[in-house]
């Protein structure tokens, strides 16, 4: 088996490392890969974290995007067995004009199977249906020793919470089995309401929790004063009596954008345009269920549109008591900043995750985007701060800049964690640079 | 109307994209190949992602005597649809493990080649009898000049290429298509981590275009397109010059 020299960086595309990239075609070879990769070693999927999760520098990168078979499926019970490679959009492809969807679904289509179980994703539904994870019946793990185990909760319990948002460091899940959701139609109706502040959206955030199955808020991360938090808040519901509309074309973006392309200015513009589509009456849209859930992927390659210095994602939860006070905080505090936004991305969430390292818990979510600026670190260190001094956590998947004081004050469990890891994998033979980062591997491999 | 495919070499890159094609467009595909439990669950992929349905049968396109059964059995389970050829089997072991080698050179023409002109013989006459279906191969720009890197597998598809013209001609006369895809890099297990590379096409859009020229009768397709043009000028270097080059 060959394999091949590649620079790999997150989607935010901040840090670059150079890899020797494996990619298995067929199953059974995943065993002779591990074999061949010499040092540490992390999977990566589509490559859609926007940090240093999948990433080595120096190491080892097991690409698993072609090991994306379905292997079965239960139209009564629901459950999907699968390769790691598997998208989202194949699963909404073949399974939503079956009537079942994911249980949670991250932002893009292009996200994989492995991908979900690694981050433990939540979508826009999570305060009804949970995380990914929380649907994953078993796992087939292959571990650092070159065994594969089957790890369910009532078998392996521990190794299957420090496996659900364990960002690929407890091994390669080759196969994953999991439960679809029933009730699923390819169109959905969304409604759509302008929301004038901060209080007015969170409040709709919450109504939304007993009353909508998705929801989420889109802020203007630029308005100030009494417009602070405004923004429009959308609540979906499937729509099988809806006509089914074509799928769009996707657009790509050819080249890197210069720096200037985004600022203060444009960013304006847009929010200002995407925010007066909207009434504070709001109005009803049938849209198809995929282009609801994943905007984003309407535009192939749109983090080429900050440039090559590569932008960074900052997602925070914050539980629900502190939140108004936090979020109001932090929103104050990126639009003191100027720094160009495009919109950023409200949403609540129901429950703890089942994974040591799980993103979510009762709350409310923020996520925006922060061009690579002088600067940027600072102000998404700050943030990272905020978050922190409320009990609030931020979201591996996206993040780049962490500390691992202030991981060790977020997730309370890392340390069971890094026992688990430690047990399972004593020589570090999965790490990344997430893992050096925050120092969840042990083990003198480098 | 949908037909079903036998595809050949059903484990390769193109061949797995190309099958997820088919029965994305409504057709029933016949995944042959080795590697048998590679192909159970490409099959079962296939016919969960349908809405065509999919099956597996062992083939070895070295084991010439097996391919009159093999052609016998596709009609079978074709069941009445017309049966469509997609030949995607191919080795292509680099220019110095064959020049090392005798048996490497002997298995990368018989793979190529030998093992290709087997299988179609045999099936041809059932596509003739049928006067439906068609035939899709893939060749390669590597057959069309005698490179110093590749010579060994470009003789083995350039005789292919030839091969499939005289069969195009035959199955004309029976209203069988017979298509040559000449596919330049393709980003597969054959290519990945090779030095040199450019343009690399990814399987799918090279199985997509497989598809539509299937679908419209095309003779020759070079995928992407571009590639037509920079063979045209490959082949137009006089010799001469051509020789002393080292690509």
């Amino acid at each position: 088996m060959r394999s091949k020299a590649l620079t790999l960086s997150g989607w935010g595309r901040t840090q670059h490392a150079a890899m020797t990239a494996w990619r298995p075609e067929r199953a059974p070879e995943l065993d002779a890969t591990l074999g061949a990769a010499s040092g540490s070693a992390i999977a990566r999927g589509a490559g859609r974290s926007y940090g240093d999760a999948a990433v080595l520098d120096g190491g080892d990168a097991i690409l698993t995007t072609r090991l994306d078979r379905l292997l079965s499926f239960d139209a009564q019970s629901g459950e999907v067995v699968c390769e790691p490679g598997v998208t989202f959009r194949d699963l909404i492809d073949a399974f939503v004009p079956r009537g079942f969807m994911p249980p949670a679904s991250p932002g893009t289509a292009f996200a994989t199977v492995g991908g979900a179980v690694a981050a433990d994703v939540h979508g826009k539904n999570h305060d009804r249906h949970g995380s990914f994870g929380d649907a994953v019946r078993w796992i087939d793990l292959l571990t650092a020793d070159g065994c594969t185990r089957r790890i369910s909760a009532a078998d392996d319990p521990a190794l299957l919470a420090a496996t659900i948002g364990g960002m690929g460091l407890t091994g390669i899940a080759r196969r994953i089995a999991f439960t679809m959701l029933p009730g699923a139609s390819p169109m959905v109706r969304v409604r759509e309401r302008a929301v004038r502040d901060l209080d007015e959206h969170l409040a709709g955030l919450v109504e939304a929790r007993a009353r909508s199955t998705f929801s989420v808020g889109w802020v203007d991360a630029l308005a100030t004063g009494s417009r602070l938090g405004s923004g429009i808040l959308e609540t979906a519901e499937f729509a099988p009596d809806e006509r089914i509309r074509p799928a769009p074309q996707p657009r790509t973006v050819p080249i890197d954008m210069p720096g200037f392309v985004l600022n203060g200015l444009t960013v304006r513009a847009f929010n200002t345009l995407y925010g007066a589509r909207v009434t504070t009456t709001g109005r009803d849209v049938a849209r198809r269920f995929d282009v609801f859930l994943y905007p984003l992927d309407a535009v192939h390659d749109w983090n080429r549109i900050y440039g090559r210095r590569g932008f960074h994602q900052f997602q925070c939860v914050i539980p629900d008591a502190e939140a108004p006070h936090a979020i109001r905080a932090m929103l104050e505090q990126i639009a003191r900043s100027r720094r160009a936004s495009f919109l950023a991305v409200l949403k609540t969430l129901g429950r703890e995750g089942r994974g040591l390292l799980s993103f979510p818990m009762p709350g409310v979510t923020l996520a925006l985007d922060f061009p690579r600026r002088p600067g940027t670190e600072d102000l998404v260190g700050s943030l990272n701060r905020i978050a922190a001094d409320h009990g609030g956590r931020v979201y591996l998947a996206k993040d780049s800049l962490l500390t691992r004081d202030l991981f060790d004050a977020m997730y309370p469990r890392a340390g069971e964690f890094r026992e688990i890891v430690a047990g399972i994998d004593p020589e570090g033979r999965f790490k990344s640079d997430l893992a050096r980062r925050l120092g969840l591997k042990a083990g003198r491999r480098q | 109307m949908s037909e079903c495919w036998l595809v050949l070499g059903a484990s390769s890159a193109i061949a797995r994209a190309f099958a997820r094609v088919a029965a994305a467009a409504g057709d029933d595909v016949i995944l042959a190949g080795r590697d048998a439990a590679d192909l159970a669950i490409a099959a079962t992929d296939v016919t969960l992602r349908g809405p065509g349905q999919a099956q597996a049968i062992a083939f070895d396109a070295r084991d010439h005597g097996s391919h009159e059964g093999i052609a016998v059995r596709a009609e079978t389970l074709a069941a009445g649809k017309p049966l469509s050829v997609f030949l995607a089997f191919g080795t292509m072991p680099t220019q110095a493990e064959i020049d090392t080698d005798w048996a490497i050179a002997w298995t990368t023409l018989d793979s190529n080649l030998v093992g290709a002109v087997s299988i179609l013989q045999r099936l041809a006459p059932i596509l003739e009898a049928r006067k439906a279906g068609r035939v899709v191969a893939i060749g390669s720009v590597a057959g069309d000049r005698g490179r110093l890197k590749n010579y060994v597998y470009g003789a083995a598809k350039a005789g292919l290429a030839t091969y499939l013209q005289g069969l195009r001609a035959r199955l004309f006369r029976a209203g069988v298509p017979v298509t040559t895809v000449k596919p330049g890099f393709v980003d597969t297990a054959m290519t990945w981590g090779l030095p040199g590379l450019f343009l690399v096409a990814s399987p799918e859009t090279v199985a997509r275009a497989c598809y539509a020229a299937a679908r419209k009768g095309k003779e020759e397709i070079y995928v992407p397109f571009f590639w037509r043009g920079i063979m045209t000028i490959i082949r137009n270097i006089p010799e001469r010059i051509f020789k002393k080059l080292s690509i």
